[in-house]
């Protein structure tokens, strides 16, 4: 019923504009409008053009002024980027204004005079130079500054980064610390199952024995953190907002990402008065139904405060018993590594 | 323009003529109109089925802005179309979410803006404008166009499949789409779509074989390369970026087929996924996306030349001026065609690829800013001092070249790979291509359809429907992606189903619910274009012979040519096609036919003294015409 109701509106409505149209376009061939040139049209257009850049552009800077960007950076290579990239912003944003206030007022100024003639202008070799010379300056300063920070940011990790792993699956995220050793044990997706998530593979690398995986991921505020980052089926992407992280996960290709956080989640809860805030992790690369679900709470401490709690954390192997010992690994003394 | 029938024009070659008719009268109406080898009436078949493709690519995309505009929305009243796609719930699935933003942006890319807009406009000026009668080959043509429609054919068909359409984003990368357990768009869908893209890209082939082949050999008498209408320039240069990029998408389409289908592990290696480790080792899932990029970066270009030659022929008649800096023009687009090769990886910044390949790539893909840059401030001098008639295809031009610079100058921020990494997959980027690249071409193909209409359908579109569908569309278009900035230096993550869960992405409701009431509106908009642009095809005003007062080669021909284009000879070009208001000229315009020798009052130094051997080439070339007609 509704359907129909619809469809019978829809075609009401396609008839009615479809008489409309006809009886003006017949006023207008009674009028002669079409005999002329140019009509009063042309003149509407041409005010139109100043309307919308006045307007749109005054909505662009009002808006601009009052709208919610993402808080600063919680990184130093953060701090550096959103730099950049206000820098290219206010650039780009002079271009786009200059530009634009002659590409909306010139069809104004010059719009269709029957007593007036174009100006003849084929080119102007000098003007031609002057603005491929320019935007070519521009573009050269602004990629040497861009190019020596990304050369630093994905530089190799400092020797003392603390060492994380993330692990990327439909749909969630994983970590792993490398525990006392300060080793991540090596892993092997054919070990994969319900139990080991994260595919450890014991038999090869007793550096598993004492890697823990938390819940959320804890970092220290200050030092260098590096990101080990695989998938285990589809690419995900590690996405951390307020660090202004980024990189993807990519199954059979590892990636790193090491950054310094700046503020702890306790600092930044008391500078915006939102004591829920949390710092968070998405997903950035399209992975499959739930791509927009892969949240994992970052927790950012004071180093103390991380180091106690690195320590309170108990191995995965030790939470598993029954599975290293389902393992029957020969020369290794169970015992002594899970006590 | 009276003055225009020249000695050479009366000359008509009648044995030929007769010929001509006779052929065009014998044809079957499934060879005139269905299997036809006509570049025009091909032009028209890419153009309709482009609007087909284009009404449904943008009901995609309000269905899933119902979605992030109104999370909370009961979409239960789409159940009558969407089936089983709205849950008990009365929302939209997650998974038929994924498959319709990566349907519209196939959709969108390949049928509307490659296919409808350079399938339209290269078939249908490339003769008209150079003076040649039909394409180099007609067969391969029609060829050309009945590959995309069996593409399209598929592809359409993947859409009602139970199990949905492709859904891994328009860009597929693996293993989400090598591996039908990863998304259920990525079973029978995913298949259906690489075969339609295969065919698609078959067609694509044959019809940029075509196009370049015909712009080199061809031109009729006198068309030197640089007195090629710029929209030839820009339709010969995407021609040659298609056949040098497309194949390579082939090829990766070919080596996913494998992995999918027969085993192989091109780009699979150590997945365990659904409780089984898969066997697949040694492939690389980047080696995908440099494969895909090498076509994908290049498409941009693909779509968006076209737009800027079109452009550029519009926004010269109209502003009765020449085209300010010509030569300055086409090298510009000689150098986008070549660095538009060489900026690919710019889009895989963060995907682990080394960081010193995405130092090369970032300095490349500056570069290649300037030569756009040059362009449009070639396009603002042109509208300096002219004498502007706005006639809907100017306004859309005028619109192109706004869309040019506000998509393109965030290009600059996310080609800089320091910045990217902050920017990659958000928001930002959406409105960064929407901008640049879809609605900028959008708007090419809208101008050429309004310019080009009366030499179509040998009837005038009106004037002030399209005025009401420029100024809507164009406001809509900025209310639409203009907010995105700011969504997106918010960092809300592109391709997201809803933003719920995450704390640092409760904001911008508002601005979300704002642009799906635009984009609701915009697309509304476009029924007043499609009513105007049928009804004008049955109804419409007849068109003068040159309605845009117009210097270019088609104005010269009947007003709906027939079958060969000219009734007679092919007229031969004395000049260059942007004489608009030359100084001392009777008129405001010179067509290109119209010889030196006859313009005396109005010919530049250089140009005097090419008259000469101008008269010599009219007298010799007399002299043949009689000899072959006898």
């Amino acid at each position: 019923m509704t359907g129909l109701l619809i469809t019978a509106g829809t075609i009401l409505t396609i008839a009615l504009f479809a008489l409309v149209y006809r009886i003006l376009a017949l006023v207008d061939i009674a009028k002669g409008a079409h005999e002329k040139r140019v009509g009063y049209s042309n003149t509407v257009n041409a005010v139109m053009f100043i309307l919308f850049f006045i307007v749109g552009f005054g909505a662009f800077f009002w808006y601009s002024g009052k709208a919610e960007y993402l808080p600063a950076p919680s990184s130093e290579h953060g701090v550096i980027t959103d730099n950049l990239f206000w820098i290219t912003t206010a650039v780009i944003t002079v271009a786009f204004v200059l530009t634009h206030v002659l590409l909306f007022f010139f069809p104004y100024m010059f719009r269709f005079r029957e007593d007036r003639r174009a100006y003849w202008y084929p080119d102007n070799m000098k003007l031609e130079l002057l603005w491929t010379v320019i935007p070519g300056i521009v573009m050269a300063v602004l990629v040497i500054t861009g190019l020596i920070e990304w050369t630093k940011i994905t530089a190799p990790a400092p020797e003392n980064a603390v060492q994380l792993e993330i692990v990327g699956k439909q749909f969630n995220w994983m970590v792993r610390y490398p525990g006392k050793d300060n080793k991540l044990g090596k892993h092997d997706f054919t070990k994969i199952d319900g139990t080991n998530q994260l595919g450890m593979d014991f038999a090869t690398d007793k550096a598993n024995f004492d890697d823990f995986v938390p819940r959320e991921i804890h970092i220290p505020k200050g030092k260098p953190v590096k990101l080990n980052i695989r998938a285990r089926d589809v690419l995900h992407s590690v996405y951390m907002p307020h660090f202004r992280v980024k990189m993807d996960a990519v199954p059979g290709m590892p990636t790193t990402f090491w950054f310094t956080p700046t503020k702890t989640t306790a600092e930044m809860r008391r500078d915006l008065k939102n004591e829920k805030f949390n710092y968070e992790m998405a997903c950035t690369e399209i992975c499959g139904n739930s791509h927009f679900a892969m949240r994992m709470v970052i927790v950012v401490d004071e180093p103390e405060e991380f180091n106690k709690w690195v320590t309170e954390q108990e191995p995965w192997a030790k939470q598993n018993k029954d599975y290293i010992t389902g393992l029957k690994l020969k020369d290794v003394n169970l015992a002594e590594i899970l006590k | 323009m009276s003055a225009t029938d020249t000695h050479i024009e009366s000359v008509v070659d009648v044995h030929h003529d007769e010929h001509h008719e006779h052929e065009h009268h014998e044809q079957s109406f499934v060879r005139k109109y269905i299997f036809s080898e006509d570049h025009k009436v091909i032009a028209k078949q890419f153009l309709i089925t482009g609007i087909f493709w284009a009404v449904i690519g943008g009901a995609f995309s309000v269905i899933f802005r119902l979605q992030l505009g109104f999370p909370e929305a009961n979409l239960e009243i789409l159940r009558p179309i969407l089936g089983g796609w709205i849950t008990e719930q009365g929302k939209l699935d997650q998974n038929f979410y994924l498959a319709l933003v990566t349907m519209h942006g196939t959709i969108m890319v390949f049928f509307v803006l490659t296919a409808g807009l350079s399938g339209t406009f290269s078939n249908f000026l490339i003769p008209l404008q150079i003076g040649a009668r039909d394409m180099a080959s007609g067969f391969l043509n029609m060829l050309s166009y009945w590959f995309f429609f069996a593409s399209s054919v598929v592809m359409f068909t993947s859409i009602f499949l139970s199990t949905g359409p492709a859904s891994g984003g328009w860009v597929i990368y693996p293993p989400l789409s090598a591996l039908p357990k990863a998304s259920l768009g990525s079973g029978l869908g995913m298949t259906m779509w690489l075969v339609s893209m295969a065919l698609f890209i078959v067609g694509s082939l044959l019809g940029s074989i075509n196009y370049v082949t015909t712009v080199i050999n061809m031109r009729t008498r006198g068309m030197s390369m640089f007195r090629l209408p710029l929209t030839i320039w820009a339709f010969f240069l995407t021609a040659v970026i298609g056949i040098l990029s497309f194949p390579v998408l082939f090829s990766a389409a070919l080596l996913l087929i494998f992995d999918r289908s027969f085993g192989t592990s091109f780009y699979l290696d150590e997945i365990y996924i659904d409780g089984e480790a898969l066997h697949n080792t040694g492939g690389s899932a980047l080696l995908f996306q440099h494969l895909f990029w090498f076509l994908g970066h290049p498409e941009v270009y693909i779509v968006l030349l076209p737009a800027l030659g079109i452009t550029s022929e519009v926004i010269a008649t109209n502003s009765r001026k020449p085209i300010f800096g010509y030569t300055a023009m086409v090298f510009s687009m000689l150098a986008i065609t070549f660095i538009s090769f060489i900026v690919w990886a710019h889009h895989m910044f963060v995907t682990g690829m080394n960081p010193f390949l995405g130092s090369v790539f970032m300095l490349l893909t500056l570069i290649i800013a300037v030569p756009s840059a040059v362009k449009s401030f070639n396009y603002i001098t042109t509208l300096w001092r002219g004498n502007i008639i706005f006639t809907p295809g100017m306004l859309f031009s005028i619109g192109l070249v706004s869309f040019f610079i506000s998509g393109g100058v965030t290009g600059i921020a996310l080609g800089n790979s320091a910045i990217d990494i902050q920017l990659h997959d958000t928001y930002f980027v959406v409105a960064h291509f929407h901008l640049v690249m879809g609605s900028a071409s959008f708007f090419g193909m809208m101008a050429g359809v309004y310019h080009w209409f009366p030499k179509m359908f040998g009837r005038m579109m009106d004037d002030k429907l399209g005025y009401v569908h420029f100024w809507i569309t164009f406001i809509g278009v900025y209310f639409v992606f203009f907010p995105m900035h700011y969504i997106g230096i918010a960092g809300f993550p592109r391709r997201y189903y809803s933003w719920t869960n995450f704390d640092a992405f409760q904001s911008y409701t508002d601005l979300n619910m704002l642009i799906s009431v635009a984009a609701i509106i915009t697309l509304s908009a476009q029924f007043i274009f499609m009513f105007n642009f049928f009804y004008s095809i049955f109804y419409g005003r007849l068109a003068p012979l040159n309605p845009w007062r117009s210097n270019t080669l088609e104005w010269t021909t009947q007003r709906l040519p027939g079958h060969g284009n000219w009734e007679g000879k092919i007229p031969t070009v004395y000049r260059w096609p942007y004489d608009y208001s030359k100084p001392n000229a009777t008129e405001d315009f010179i067509p290109q036919h119209i010889p030196l020798s006859q313009t005396p009052e109005s010919n530049l130094e250089h140009e005097k003294a090419m008259i000469e051997a101008e008269l010599e080439m009219i007298e010799e070339e007399k002299h043949s015409t009689h000899h072959h007609g006898h």
